[in-house]
C-alpha cells in the first residue's frame, strides 16, 4: 500500500487571490488545510528606518503607501502622534474635514474590498460596481489634493489647505461628444461638498444595489457562512481589531470608545456581527459603508455653515501664507526653517491609534528631541489579522482560505511596511 | 481618560510594589518600565487580574536606543546670536566605516540598548498602558516572550527579532519574518546603514542573481538636529 503523506502546496505570492505578494505555505491533508503558514515581507520597503532619516513632515507621504487603499487614514494616525507630541491645537474646521475625509477613504477601502472579495469569491460584477463609486470619490480626493491616491493631505496642525469651491471639469474630446460630457459635468457644477452631497444622496441605493446582489445570493452564502469562525475570545487574543473583531460580536469602535477629532459629536452607530464568520464580516462592512455615508452628510452639512481656519497659524509647524512671507521677515524665516529643518519635537513617546477601516491602526512614536523621529512603530491591523490565519484557515478546504484572505481584508503595504 | 489612568497607576503602585521600576503619566498615557527578570509577573497579572485586565496586546517593538539624544549638527545659541554650525560627534548614519566604529564603542558602552516596548488595550475598563523592558545584555539581548498570555505576540515578536535582533525566550517559531530569506543583519538597529549593506543583481556572465556590497552612496538632505534652546512650541502655543 502507498504511502500517503501530507501535501504542501505554495499558494502566491503571486496569486490572485492572494491579494498582492501574500506567499501562503499551506500544507494539506487531501484538500483540506492543516497548516497554513504565511511569509511576509515581499513588499517591506523599510518605512520605519526611512523615516527615522527624513524631517518629520517630509514622511508623511509614506504614510499613504502604507495601506495603499486607505491613504488619508494613515497619515491621520501618524499626524496625530505629532500633534500629541507638540500639544498643538487644531482648528475645528479642519477637524471636520480630517472625520470626512477619514470617512471617504473607509467607503473607498470597503467598496476596494468588496471588489476583490466578490471577484475572488466569484462575483465579477461587484468589481465593476464598485469601481464605479470609488471613481467619484477619488476625484473628490484630486480636488483636495491633486492626487487620486497618495494624497499627503493631512497636516501636524490641520490639513494642507481648505475644500476647492469649484470641481474639475470633463472636457470634450475626441471620444466624448458634448452631450456625454454635459451628462459627466452635471453635478460637477457646485463646489466639492455639493459634489459630495450628491454622492451622498445616491450612495445607499448603491450599497441596496450590492446587498441586493450578495447578501442573500446562494453562493455567496455558500462560499462565506461558517467559514473562518473566531470566537470574540480569540479574536481579541489574536489582536484582531476593526471589522475582524465586531464581526465577532465584539462592540468596539475606537471612534466611539475614545474618540479622537469630532466623532464624539457626531451621530452614527457601530454594526457589529454575531458568529465571526466570514459572511459576518461582510455584513458588518457593508452596514458601515451606511454608517460612514452618514457621517459624511453631518460633516458636509457642518462645514457648508462654519468657514474658518484649517489650518493651525502656529508657523513652527505650519508654513506661513505666501503673501505674508512677501513683506514679514519672520515669516520668511519661519518659512525658510519648517522647510530646510522641520521642527523639533518635545522629548518623550506617543501612541496615536485611529479607527482605520481595517481596524486598529496606530503610529509609536519616540522622540528624542530631534527634528526626525527617534523610532516610529507603525501598528498595522492587517498585520495582527494575517497572524490569525493559521488559526481561521485549519480544517478548511483549499477554496476557502480564498474567502478568508477576502474577509480579512489583507493589504500587503501596510502588513510589510 | 487620564484620572483613570491616575487610579490605574495608585492600583499598580500597590499591587506590583518593587515588580516595576518607573511608572510615568504623560501625554495621557502610561508607561511602565520593568526590569526583565519580573516581565512575565507583571504581563501575567495585567492580563488576568480584575482590576486591569488588559485583554489585547496591542503592538510589541523592539527599540535600539544606542544612538538615543545624539544629533548630526550642532550650535550653541548664546545672547548674541547662533555660532557656527558644526558636525556633531554623533556617527555620521550614512557612513558605514563610522557606524561599525560607533558600534564598537558601544559595545564597551555601559548602558542599556535594546529595549522591548508592548502596548496593552482593555477593552473592559477602556484604557491603555505601555510597558517598557531593557535587555540586560546587549550583545546577546534576550526577553522571555509572552506568546502565552497574548498570542497575538507570536508574529510581532518574530518581527522584533528580525528588524532589532532581540531574541525572546520560549517562542514557539522564533523565524525572520520581513525580511528577505538569508537576510543578515538587524535593519532597524542603529548601526545599519539606511542603504543596506549588500544589493542584488542578475549577473549575466555568471547567469544568475548575486549579491555585491551597496554602490550607491546617500546622503542626508537634512542633518539630525536638537534644539533645546529652543521653548517648546506647545508652550509658546498657551502663551498666545
Amino acid at each position: 500500500m502507498p504511502e500517503i503523506r501530507n501535501f504542501t502546496l505554495n499558494f502566491g505570492p503571486a496569486h490572485p487571490a492572494a491579494h498582492g505578494v501574500l506567499r501562503l505555505v499551506l500544507e494539506m491533508d487531501g484538500e483540506m488545510i492543516v497548516r497554513a503558514d504565511p511569509h511576509i515581507g515581499l513588499l517591506h520597503r523599510g518605512t520605519e528606518k526611512l523615516v527615522e532619516s527624513k524631517p518629520y513632515n517630509q514622511s508623511i507621504g509614506y504614510m499613504d503607501r502604507l495601506d495603499y487603499v486607505s491613504m488619508m487614514c494613515n497619515e491621520h494616525s501618524y499626524v496625530l502622534a505629532i500633534e500629541k507630541l507638540l500639544g498643538i491645537d487644531v482648528p475645528i474646521r479642519a477637524q471636520y474635514i480630517r472625520v470626512m475625509f477619514d470617512e471617504i477613504t473607509r467607503i473607498l477601502n470597503h467598496l476596494l474590498w468588496i471588489a476583490g472579495h466578490g471577484l475572488d469569491v466569484g462575483a465579477m460584477t461587484m468589481f465593476l460596481y464598485a469601481f464605479r463609486e470609488r471613481e467619484d470619490l477619488m476625484d473628490a480626493y484630486e480636488a483636495v489634493s491633486g492626487a487620486r491616491l497618495h494624497a499627503t493631505y493631512y497636516r501636524p496642525g490641520g490639513v494642507n489647505r481648505d475644500l476647492p469651491a469649484s470641481m474639475p471639469q470633463y472636457v470634450k474630446t475626441k471620444w466624448r461628444d458634448d452631450s456625454e460630457v454635459k451628462r459627466q459635468n452635471a453635478n460637477r457644477q457646485g463646489s466639492l461638498l455639493d459634489f459630495l452631497e450628491d454622492f451622498t444622496e445616491r450612495f445607499p441605493s448603491k450599497v441596496d444595489e450590492y446587498e441586493t446582489l450578495l447578501t442573500d445570493n446562494r453562493i455567496w452564502k455558500q462560499r462565506l457562512v461558517d467559514i473562518g469562525i473566531v470566537s470574540p475570545e480569540r479574536a481579541l487574543q489574536m489582536g484582531f481589531t476593526g471589522p475582524m473583531l465586531r464581526g465577532s460580536g465584539v462592540e468596539w469602535d475606537l471612534r466611539k470608545k475614545q474618540p479622537y477629532e469630532v466623532y464624539s459629536q457626531l451621530d452614527f452607530d457601530i454594526p457589529v456581527g454575531t458568529n465571526g464568520d466570514c459572511y459576518d464580516r461582510y455584513l458588518v462592512r457593508m452596514a458601515e459603508l451606511r454608517q460612514s455615508n452618514r457621517l459624511i452628510k453631518q460633516c458636509i452639512d457642518w462645514l457648508r455653515h462654519h468657514p474658518g481656519p484649517v489650518r493651525s497659524d502656529n508657523h513652527k509647524v505650519t508654513p506661513p501664507k505666501r503673501a505674508e512671507m512677501k513683506h514679514d521677515m519672520e515669516a520668511l524665516i519661519h518659512h525658510f526653517k519648517l522647510m530646510t529643518e522641520g521642527y523639533c519635537l518635545p522629548v518623550g513617546e506617543a501612541y496615536a491609534a485611529i479607527e482605520h477601516p481595517k481596524g486598529e491602526f496606530a503610529c509609536y512614536l519616540i522622540s528624542d528631541g530631534a527634528n526626525k523621529p527617534y523610532r516610529l512603530k507603525i501598528r498595522a491591523p492587517g498585520f495582527a489579522h494575517l497572524s490569525g490565519m493559521n488559526e481561521m484557515a485549519c480544517g478548511h478546504m483549499l477554496s476557502d482560505v480564498v474567502a478568508i484572505i477576502g474577509s480579512q481584508d489583507i493589504v500587503f503595504g501596510e502588513v510589510d511596511r | 481618560m487620564s484620572s483613570k489612568l491616575e487610579e490605574l497607576q495608585a492600583y499598580l503602585n500597590s499591587h506590583l510594589e518593587g515588580k516595576f521600576t518607573s511608572s510615568v503619566l504623560a501625554w495621557g498615557e502610561l508607561s511602565l518600565e520593568i526590569p526583565v527578570r519580573s516581565w512575565l509577573d507583571v504581563c501575567n497579572f495585567l492580563r488576568h487580574d480584575e482590576q486591569t485586565q488588559f485583554e489585547q496586546l496591542s503592538d510589541l517593538c523592539g527599540v535600539d536606543y544606542s544612538t538615543y539624544g545624539q544629533a548630526e549638527w550642532d550650535t550653541q545659541a548664546s545672547s548674541t546670536g547662533f555660532s557656527r554650525a558644526v558636525p556633531a560627534q554623533a556617527p555620521d548614519l550614512f557612513d558605514f566605516d563610522q557606524v561599525k566604529a560607533q558600534a564598537t564603542a558601544s559595545e564597551t558602552a555601559t548602558t542599556k540598548r535594546f529595549a522591548v516596548v508592548i502596548h496593552l488595550l482593555s477593552l473592559k475598563h477602556n484604557r491603555r498602558i505601555r510597558l517598557r523592558t531593557f535587555c540586560e545584555d546587549h550583545t546577546y539581548p534576550v526577553v522571555p516572550s509572552i506568546v502565552r498570555i497574548w498570542s497575538s505576540a507570536n508574529w510581532y515578536e518574530r518581527e522584533a527579532f528580525d528588524l532589532v535582533g532581540i531574541m525572546f525566550n520560549y517562542h514557539p517559531d522564533l523565524r525572520r519574518i520581513l525580511t528577505d530569506y538569508g537576510f543578515i543583519g538587524h535593519p532597524l538597529r542603529k548601526d545599519f546603514p539606511l542603504a543596506g549593506q549588500v544589493e542584488m543583481r542578475y549577473d549575466p556572465l555568471q547567469r544568475r542573481v548575486i549579491y555585491e556590497p551597496v554602490s550607491i552612496v546617500t546622503q542626508p538632505s537634512v542633518p539630525r538636529v536638537i534644539r533645546q534652546d529652543q521653548p517648546s512650541i506647545a508652550s509658546q502655543e498657551s502663551s498666545r
